[in-house]
């Protein structure tokens, strides 16, 4: 059931801090409506990666990019492209949760509020929270703080703060790391359901999460002092079960990593 | 090896040393409260019958029954009022900018350099600086705003680092969360980073204000008046201020100018924990504010 419309293409992607490269040459494509995830050991630029997808690198100072990344077969590092709005167009999720200091509602209503939503802000975020599986456990208490919520709760109204916007692609970086494994079957299960509407690229360094939410696979690692190396990219299935590269298959058996 | 033998355990030297240092700890702070206790007490016994009505309501006089401090307390609130208007905004925008705009650069951290050794100097340079500058060179004369101007000059490195502090305390986490929503850079700082960072401001820039209407020093240097007989209803009117009225009347020789002195102290005092208190209500209010 692979689809194959690109919604979002990394071509030659080079990412450098300072005199430090941190992705080298990275080409995939990433494919609409799925899950795809990003695996590979700690400092292997996974992350980095991710964050090229919405501009995010552009807030470190020093960070600089090569090459190009096409959403909609537009290039969002283009000099005419405004990185605000590759933001609200390609939202994401964070490895801690991370809720403003603000009500649950506030924490929805922002992302709507900041970018001059003039509809209906309550049927909103009403929505946002639904789609989030969050509804029915914060529905009386929308106007109490969001800090009081637990914390897979509120990884949750991250999400939900990031699907207000009505994002076409949800980036997520480990979002379930810091989480209990009860709050990570629940974030796992919204996943598989958000991918129906959206587009998902999700960080892991956990494999079986790989393995039980995505439809897509890309491995990633360091050599010697080189990081960031795409190693292979294919189905999860495939990449899981038959890979085409020693050192993937080396790190999915657990011999190193 | 056993573990008995590898680790000599002292417990009992160990904790009659810890005990020994919470004591002296505790002595250190005695010093100060003591110190604080005697300074009030002996500065409300000398002023015992001299606090009234009358001594808030009259203008300075030659006779000591006559006198009082109404211009003085006048002139200070207008210099405050001035003060505040002019050192917050300025105060907090620059640390806005060099906390959340401006590039990690060589100029940054000359700025950065320069304001924290801005708050260390003594404030009678200010006044010097306030007497060729404002006084002299603006031809604003000795008057209120150059007295007001003087004053933010000095409060300003206290207030941009306070506010620079609270700035910088607000988690990265928020930022980014916001900047991910498509936020753009000042939206970022309005919505989320000033919010988080005001119980902090307001706590430092009140402090820097404390600071500022005990100065005599500085008010000195730019002559503000000692004996005014009325109370000023522009900036450009020539104005004196409480501190420099308590100086004037500790240095008098009659007795009775020093219980004025000692009433004056207490109005002072007065003065700066009412402002205190009203910087711990605020932040408390906005803490709450930000938490619920």
């Amino acid at each position: 059931m692979v689809n194959n419309v690109a919604r979002l293409e990394a071509k030659s992607l080079e990412l450098w801090y300072g005199k430090f490269q941190a992705l080298r040459g990275i080409s995939l494509v990433i494919p609409q409506n799925q899950v795809t995830a990003i695996i590979g050991p700690s400092g292997c630029g996974k992350s980095s990666l991710l964050r090229c997808f919405n501009r995010m690198n552009d807030l470190i100072p020093g960070s600089s990019v090569k090459g190009q990344v096409l959403f909609d077969g537009r290039n969002i590092y283009a000099a005419n492209i405004d990185p605000t709005e590759v933001r609200y167009r390609i939202g994401m999720v964070f490895q801690k949760p991370n809720p403003f200091p603000k009500t649950i509602f506030e924490n929805v209503a922002f992302g709507p509020r900041v970018n001059s939503f003039i509809g209906d802000l309550e049927e909103i975020v009403e929505r946002a929270l639904h789609r989030a599986a969050l509804w029915d456990e914060v529905k009386d208490r929308l106007y109490k703080s969001a800090m009081q919520l637990s914390g897979g709760q509120q990884q949750r109204l991250c999400i939900a703060r990031a699907l207000a916007l009505e994002p076409e692609v949800i980036l997520m970086d480990e979002p379930c790391s810091a989480l209990d494994p009860v709050a990570t079957l629940k974030i796992e299960d919204l996943m598989k359901s958000l991918a129906e509407n959206y587009t998902i690229v999700i960080v892991t360094h956990n494999m079986q999460q790989a393995a039980r939410v995505s439809d897509m696979a890309a491995f990633m690692m360091m050599e010697e002092d080189r990081a960031g190396v795409l190693v292979e990219y294919g189905s999860t299935s495939k990449l899981f079960t038959n890979p085409k590269d020693k050192r993937t298959e080396d790190y999915i058996t657990g011999r190193f990593g | 090896m056993k573990n008995g033998s590898a680790f000599q355990r002292h417990l009992r030297v160990r904790q009659i040393t810890g005990y020994i240092n919470g004591t002296l700890f505790f002595l250190a702070t005695l010093t100060g409260i003591i110190v604080l206790i005697v300074l009030i007490a002996d500065v409300f016994k000398d002023s015992v019958g001299w606090l009234d009505w009358q001594f808030i309501t009259s203008y300075p006089s030659r006779k000591p029954q006559e006198a009082g401090l109404l211009s003085a307390m006048f002139g200070t609130l207008w210099v405050m009022a001035l003060t505040a208007l002019f050192s917050f905004p300025v105060g907090i925008g620059t640390a806005i900018y060099l906390e959340e705009y401006a590039p990690d650069s060589r100029l940054r951290r000359l700025i950065q350099t320069n304001i924290n050794n801005l708050a260390g100097v003594p404030s009678i340079v200010y006044g010097l600086l306030g007497l060729a500058l404002f006084v002299q060179a603006l031809s604003l004369g000795r008057s209120v705003l150059a007295g007001a101007l003087t004053l933010t000059l000095m409060s300003l490195p206290v207030i941009i680092i306070a506010a620079q502090e609270a700035i910088r305390s607000v988690p990265e986490s928020y930022r980014l969360g916001a900047f991910a929503l498509g936020s753009t850079r000042w939206q970022v700082v309005r919505h989320i980073v000033l919010p988080n960072a005001v119980p902090g401001i307001l706590t430092g820039t009140i402090l820097a204000m404390s600071r500022a209407i005990g100065e005599a020093a500085p008010m000195i240097a730019i002559s503000a008046l000692v004996y005014l007989t009325f109370i000023p209803v522009s900036p450009m009117d020539r104005f004196t201020v409480l501190p420099i009225q308590i100086f004037n009347w500790v240095s008098r020789p009659q007795e009775g100018f020093w219980h004025l002195a000692a009433a004056g102290i207490i109005v002072l005092l007065f003065v700066l924990l009412t402002m205190n208190a009203a910087a711990i209500v605020l932040r408390n209010r906005f803490q709450k504010r930000t938490e619920e």
